[in-house]
């Protein structure tokens, strides 16, 4: 297992980087966990990162693609509920990049 | 062959294109696509070139949820070999396959992932010999006695390494036993190293984590059942609002006349969806009650992948038990390629759904079940029988803006059929998609039908850490499209399975094209499709 450390303080991750325990996430390990993946969080960005966190409680899983377009679309108008939107923001992909620096755990299966 | 010669007219960068330029991954290796070759020719051999990054190694507890040991057992070397002894008097087909390769070479660049890496060990031969020599050491005379000179080889760890690697640098695609004179499958010796790996501790996490969670929860994904009842209601509100038709998605109806049996990926990403949409509309227009189920959300079989019977029986079992519990009177599987090998050819033997198993259960499905129909059907049967039979109505101009090609994935092309007539399975697709689109293109012979290329990530290789070999191993597939798209401005590739649709998404901007040009037949099939709109 690896680790990073935050602030003092260190977390445990899987091979690739994603949050072993999802309670120890905050906005500082989204903030280092963003920028190993080279994004740069915006406003965007937390919307996405927010709703991610607010289904993954609700379900405990992170939403379909679908499912999370439709909501972005809904909120921040229809221009931005596409699957490009998303990737623009979350470029290897808005389920694994995103749900990797929301602090869930990766999406597994044929995806 | 024709076609295989002619020149690329302008191939494009190899480099991703920067608006779709993929962030670069957490892996240590940089991820290119090979540059499109105007030749197709049988590649330089680069000696070594992957061995890097190996697959992630799954933890003792993914192991030991499968029950197999955690990790690598005291006394592994003839723990193995004992294995392999067991599995070549278990499998007939195993000893001869070990035993009938004359090393013609047939077989060394037919390949996709020695085509894309050069590496000499992905030759499907070297792949087979990493077992074949071990198995001469142990198991045949001369290797007994004069190892050196017949390239017997002890169980060593080094051995042991080199298959971890190899063997999960294998789709399991059997390209390379069309070719073979002697037809040897490759795939059956892929699927036998991992068993004995499995034996012995060692296993590959993304597989093992997933099969865990069909186990846990279902499904490869882990999708609950709540979190896959709130996807369908949100799908049910879209094609109501799209379409002014109430196309329902039911789940765990019972009484239902069909259960659909898909894969996890349908409910979760894009493009898969769009093709579930399409399933519900083509039941809807036709009148036909189905339903999914939560117990059975998941069509995909991994057990397949690591060549164990009874991981695949368990899954497998999953469907039984919910036909049984639903009282449905149809089995029809969704777009996935392996289900449909699982389905077509193993279920009968392994849950006896299709005919001749003889337990209470079996028989009581045997009654239960509609023999008017195969079973199980999969959705593009369904689907072209209604069509035959005048049930379903298209728009095909609805499709105009796509002209279309059609990917035969490895599973269906070479290790199943559809319909009544050999060919089917090469068939049937075509013909759904030329009943719903007015355009349609068809790739270089070399590459379709049973000699179709693997995507890429299929045989549980659909997995980041391993995103360099499934770019490289996708070049030959890239190379035939890139030949229809600027000769015939092809902008869509359909296809039945949902690692072709994930892995062709991932890949496809590593050669500059779009990854939406990859989706659905039954996404094509909802483009078109023209609905009652009373509800």
């Amino acid at each position: 297992m690896s680790s990073i450390e935050v602030n003092g303080k260190s977390y445990e991750t899987d091979e690739e980087g994603y949050l072993v325990n999802l309670a120890e996430w905050n906005e500082e390990v989204g903030n280092y966990l963003a920028q190993t993946e080279s994004v740069e969080l915006t406003d965007s960005h937390w919307e996405v990162i927010n709703f991610l966190r607010d289904y993954y409680n609700e379900f405990q899983i992170a939403p379909a693609v679908r499912v999370l377009t439709k909501a972005i679309g809904k909120k921040l108008g229809p221009e931005k509920g596409t699957s490009q939107y998303l990737y623009d923001l979350f470029p290897y992909g808005p389920a694994k990049q995103a749900c990797k620096i929301a602090g869930l755990p990766k999406p597994t299966g044929c995806v | 062959m024709a076609d295989e010669n002619t020149p690329v007219a302008v191939a494009p960068a190899p480099t991703p294109a920067a608006a779709n330029a993929p962030a670069k991954p957490t892996v240590k290796v940089k991820i290119e696509a090979p540059a499109f070759r105007e030749y197709p020719t049988i590649p330089a051999l680069r000696a070594d070139a992957m061995i890097d990054p190996d697959p992630y190694a799954a933890t003792a507890a993914h192991n030991e949820a499968m029950g197999f040991p955690g990790t690598l057992v005291d006394g592994w070397e003839q723990k193995a070999v004992a294995k392999m002894g067991e599995l070549l008097g278990k499998y007939r087909s195993l000893k001869v396959y070990m035993d009938a390769c004359v090393h013609c070479g047939a077989c060394t660049d037919k390949c996709h992932y020695f085509i894309g890496t050069g590496n000499p060990k992905n030759m499907p031969v070297a792949r087979q010999d990493l077992m074949r020599s071990v198995y001469r050491r142990y198991y045949t005379l001369p290797g007994k006695l004069f190892p050196k000179l017949v390239g017997a080889r002890d169980m060593t760890k080094d051995v042991l390494d080199d298959w971890f690697r190899y063997y999960n640098q294998c789709s399991e695609c059997r390209r390379c036993s069309v070719f073979c004179p002697y037809g040897i499958d490759t795939a059956e010796v892929t699927m036998a190293a991992k068993e004995i790996m499995h034996s012995i501790g060692v296993g590959h996490k993304y597989v093992n984590e997933i099969i865990g969670k069909v186990h846990k929860i279902g499904n490869n994904l882990g999708l609950p059942g709540p979190a896959l009842e709130n996807t369908l209601e949100g799908l049910e509100e879209d094609v109501l609002e799209d379409t002014g038709a109430a196309v329902k998605y039911p789940l765990d109806v019972k009484g239902a006349e069909v259960l659909l049996v898909t894969p996890s990926a349908d409910f979760f990403a894009e493009p898969h969806v769009d093709s579930l949409i399409g399933y519900g509309k083509v039941f809807h227009a036709a009148g036909i009650s189905w339903t999914l189920s939560s117990k059975a959300s998941e069509a995909g079989n991994f057990g397949m992948f690591i060549g164990n019977y009874e991981q695949m029986q368990k899954i497998a079992m999953r469907v039984r038990e919910a036909a049984l519990e639903l009282g449905v009177k149809r089995i029809v599987v969704g777009e996935c390629g392996h289900a449909w090998r699982v389905a077509y050819a193993f279920w009968n033997t392994l849950t006896g759904i299709g005919a001749g198993a003889n337990d209470p259960f079996a028989i009581q499905l045997q009654k239960q079940l509609d023999p008017n129909y195969k079973q199980p059907s999969h959705i593009c049967e369904v689907t072209w029988d209604l069509i035959q039979a005048g049930r379903l109505k298209f728009n095909k101009e609805a499709n105009d803006h796509r002209i279309v090609t059609f990917h035969d994935s490895c599973n269906v092309a070479r290790g199943s059929r559809m319909g009544d007539y050999a060919g089917g399975q090469f068939e049937i697709p075509r013909n759904i998609i030329k009943a719903v689109a007015n355009h349609y293109v068809e790739m270089s012979p070399d590459t379709t039908h049973e000699r179709t290329f693997c995507c890429g990530g299929g045989g549980g290789l659909l997995t980041d850490e391993l995103l360099d070999l499934r770019v490289k191993g996708a070049l030959p597939r890239m190379e035939a499209l890139n030949r229809i798209v600027q000769h015939d401005g092809v902008n869509f590739m359909a296809t039945i399975c949902a690692i072709c649709k994930a892995q062709f998404t991932k890949v496809l901007p590593y050669y500059g094209f779009k990854m939406s040009m990859v989706g659905g037949v039954h996404q094509l099939v909802s483009t078109a499709i023209v609905l009652d709109n009373e509800q």
